[in-house]
């Protein structure tokens, strides 16, 4: 049996609860009461559980973290997060879980568009806030992270876009994790009415040797023909834990577009969970390279609702040394849902006789009008590209290194969001400095 | 002498492909070999080029005084072999004018010179590109990525064009080409021809010597040259077919 959770978290909350955001409104009290009831039962994930089999979370139940430390953005360098940020986009950076105003540039929002810190927003919030907190990640994901950060979440940012509005930068959360062994949790809300669209950039970030834990959970809310084009940049240090869940509810005629660039920390998990109403569409791609003792965890899941949606995904890994990957990806088509059209592809480049990648597949289809597909590869380096490489001039350890960063660079390249792409590739070539890769080349 | 070779013999596994080829070829000759189907061309084009996976058995091969053998691919490439791939690899990821920057400066490294100047680059690649008839975007997809089957050999001739190889080997570039591309081609390969430069063609057709106009032409049959000539062989064997080779060779034996 689980030996239940740091019973120092449940202290900690009694000792500081009120001093989280929302503390004045009755139904976030009773959400984080209700969650640190069940976070003191269940404890972080099991392996028991059928959806954590390949990954381990002892080392993040067995540490002490620091589950509320005070505010403060003095260690935050603005000049290092300048490599991160997007020239031209709304940003919120956050610092140990708590918003900098100093460092964030929320100037000239539009007009009846909220792009706001969870913190302030819950001060008073919104009715559209109170209907839709919980909801989207209480129908897919209920496991002790998820209970973890709806109790103890210090801030995150608040997104709603009204009807038919189309933001015209996107928005940057930047979460910097500077304080060694805290826990922080980040919690964002994200409403796009119908036919509004909004690009949101997610960059999770640690400065050197942080060795935190970071939970980050987004829930989006895309109603009828809206749009949301998410991209998420992990690139912690060696050393960091990181939880993120992203929960999407996507309304007829919706389309989501995600993707996931997994570069960094020692103990990774992502989750990108989709349900699809008539007509809705998705878009998920993601890289995630592993190396030293990195393990990292991509799991998605796509449930079409409604007919005539279309799914798509795309994931990649990169593994070398001792570092571990796993990809589990779940496509549900529920009996109503004819005509789903769903890919799912997973290709995977083992660099290492010690690396190792879990890559599992599902398909759980109740309908029989569909169109579903699935793909995994697993594989090294193609001598034949190497030898076409070597025979125009490139020495051997040049060529296996160019053609490893080009694997993942496929997809980086296919980003849209110029700034972003710019920003990833960047975080990438840092991933293979031997590659000798030259971007002014690229 | 730009390449000598002298009774060479190749296996792949356990299995004999080269038995015994000699071949010179000097500065500034264009030797067309021509060949069945599995009769061993693209072996050989490969054992120049130095991919693993031959073993070679016996015979020496000798490049502008040195034993090539001995080189590595890319100290081949660096000293100026070049092979033109009868099936040019994709690589995704890496953009073709990245590779042409690599291998350009791979080699500039080499000769001790300084990288190329990306100005002079650029209006050097823009140059060639044209009058391979390819579109500039060519330069920005990734190598050779979706490309269709003549783009690719012009690819190759892109590439070719910019390294300003000393022995070119063009292992069936005209295959799958169309008229106009084959003559586009042509006119890339005929513009590199210099005294110093030295061109090895495979081809099934005669029509590609219509374009380039080959010094001699050998046929490879069974892992060996069985038969040397000038231009005219070409016209024969297009005329004849290999047959009546094969039935002088088991006269001979
Ligand atoms: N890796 C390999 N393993 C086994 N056999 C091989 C290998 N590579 C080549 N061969 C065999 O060697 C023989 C010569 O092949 P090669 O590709 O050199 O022929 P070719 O003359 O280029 O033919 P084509 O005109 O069809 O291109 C063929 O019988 C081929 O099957
Ligand atoms: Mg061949």
């Amino acid at each position: 049996m689980s030996p239940g959770p740091n019973p120092d978290y449940c202290e900690h909350f009694n000792a500081l609860g009120e001093q989280l955001p929302g503390a004045g409104s009755t139904w976030v009290n009773n959400a984080r009461r209700m969650a640190l009831a069940q976070f003191d039962q269940q404890g972080f994930p099991s392996p028991r559980d059928e959806d954590w089999r390949y990954t381990n979370v002892s080392a993040i139940e067995k540490k002490r973290f620091k589950p509320l430390i005070p505010p403060g953005d003095a260690a935050a360098d603005a000049g290092w997060l300048k490599r991160y940020r997007l020239n031209d986009a709304w940003s919120l950076v956050f610092v140990d879980g708590h918003f900098s105003a100093r460092l964030s540039d929320v100037d000239d929002v539009p007009e009846g568009v909220t792009v706001q810190a969870m913190s302030a927003a819950l001060a008073n919030p919104p009715a559209a806030v109170e209907a839709e907190f919980g909801r989207v990640v209480g129908q897919t994901s209920h496991h002790g992270f998820v209970s973890f950060n709806t109790a103890f979440f210090t801030d995150g940012v608040l997104l709603h876009v009204p009807a038919d509005t189309v933001l015209s930068r996107p928005v940057q959360i930047i979460h910097i994790a500077s304080e060694p062994e805290a826990a922080t949790n980040l919690r964002n809300l994200v409403i796009l009415e119908s036919g509004a669209q909004a690009a949101l950039v997610e960059t999770h970030l640690s400065m050197e040797s942080a060795g935190s834990l970071a939970v980050s959970i987004t829930e989006a809310v895309i109603r009828e023909r809206a749009q949301l084009d998410g991209y998420l940049l992990h690139g912690a240090s060696e050393r960091a834990f990181r939880f993120g869940g992203f929960y999407v509810d996507v309304g007829t005629a919706g389309h989501f577009n995600h993707t996931n660039l997994s570069l960094g920390g020692l103990l990774v998990r992502n989750e990108i969970h989709v349900d699809l109403a008539e007509s809705g569409q998705c878009a998920l791609d993601g890289l995630f390279v592993g190396q030293g003792r990195r393990h990292v965890d991509s799991h998605t899941r796509v449930r079409h609702r409604g007919a005539h949606g279309t799914s798509r995904e795309n994931y990649r890994g990169v593994l070398s040394d001792r570092s571990r990957g796993v990809f589990q990806g779940r496509i549900v088509v529920e009996p109503q849902a004819q005509k789903t059209d769903a890919q799912m592809n997973n290709r995977n480049l083992l660099l290492s006789d010690e690396a190792e990648i879990d890559t599992k597949p599902q398909l759980e289809i109740h309908a029989d009008d569909v169109k579903c597909a699935h793909g995994v590869a697993v594989g090294q380096l193609d001598p034949e590209s190497i030898f076409y490489l070597e025979s125009r001039g490139v020495d051997p350890v040049s060529a296996r290194n160019m053609l490893t960063f080009a694997f993942a660079n496929t997809l980086v390249d296919g980003i849209s969001l110029a700034g972003f792409r710019d920003i990833a590739q960047d975080a990438l070539l840092a991933l293979f400095p031997e590659a000798g890769i030259r971007k002014d080349w690229l | 002498m730009m390449l000598d070779i002298e009774n060479l013999h190749a296996r792949v596994e356990d299995k004999p492909i080269l038995q015994g080829i000699d071949l010179q070829v000097s500065p500034g000759e264009v030797h067309a070999i021509m060949g069945p189907n599995g009769s061993g061309k693209s072996t050989l084009s490969h054992v120049l080029a130095g991919r693993s996976g031959y073993e070679v058995t016996s015979g020496t091969v000798t490049y502008r005084g040195q034993n090539l053998l001995d080189m590595a691919p890319e100290e081949r490439a660096r000293e100026g072999v070049f092979l033109a791939f009868q099936y040019p690899v994709e690589i995704p990821g890496v953009s073709n004018i990245y590779l042409l920057k690599a291998a350009l400066n791979a080699q500039r490294k080499h000769r001790g010179e300084s990288e190329v100047d990306a100005m002079d680059f650029l209006r050097l690649v823009k140059e060639k590109i044209r009058s391979l008839d390819l579109d500039e975007q060519f330069l920005y997809r990734g190598v050779n990525e979706g490309f269709s089957g003549g783009e690719k050999k012009r690819n190759e001739i892109l590439q070719m064009a910019i390294l300003e190889p000393r022995l070119c080997i063009l292992d069936e570039t005209d295959s799958g080409l169309d008229i106009d591309a084959l003559k586009v081609v042509a006119d890339g390969v005929n513009a590199l021809r210099t005294a110093e430069r030295s061109f090895i063609l495979v081809t099934h057709y005669q029509r590609l010597l219509d374009y380039i106009k080959p010094d001699f032409v050998h046929v490879l049959a069974q892992g060996r040259i069985v038969k040397s000539g000038d231009a005219s062989l070409a016209l024969e064997l297009e005329k004849k077919g290999y047959g009546w080779i094969e039935q002088e060779m088991a006269a001979v034996a």
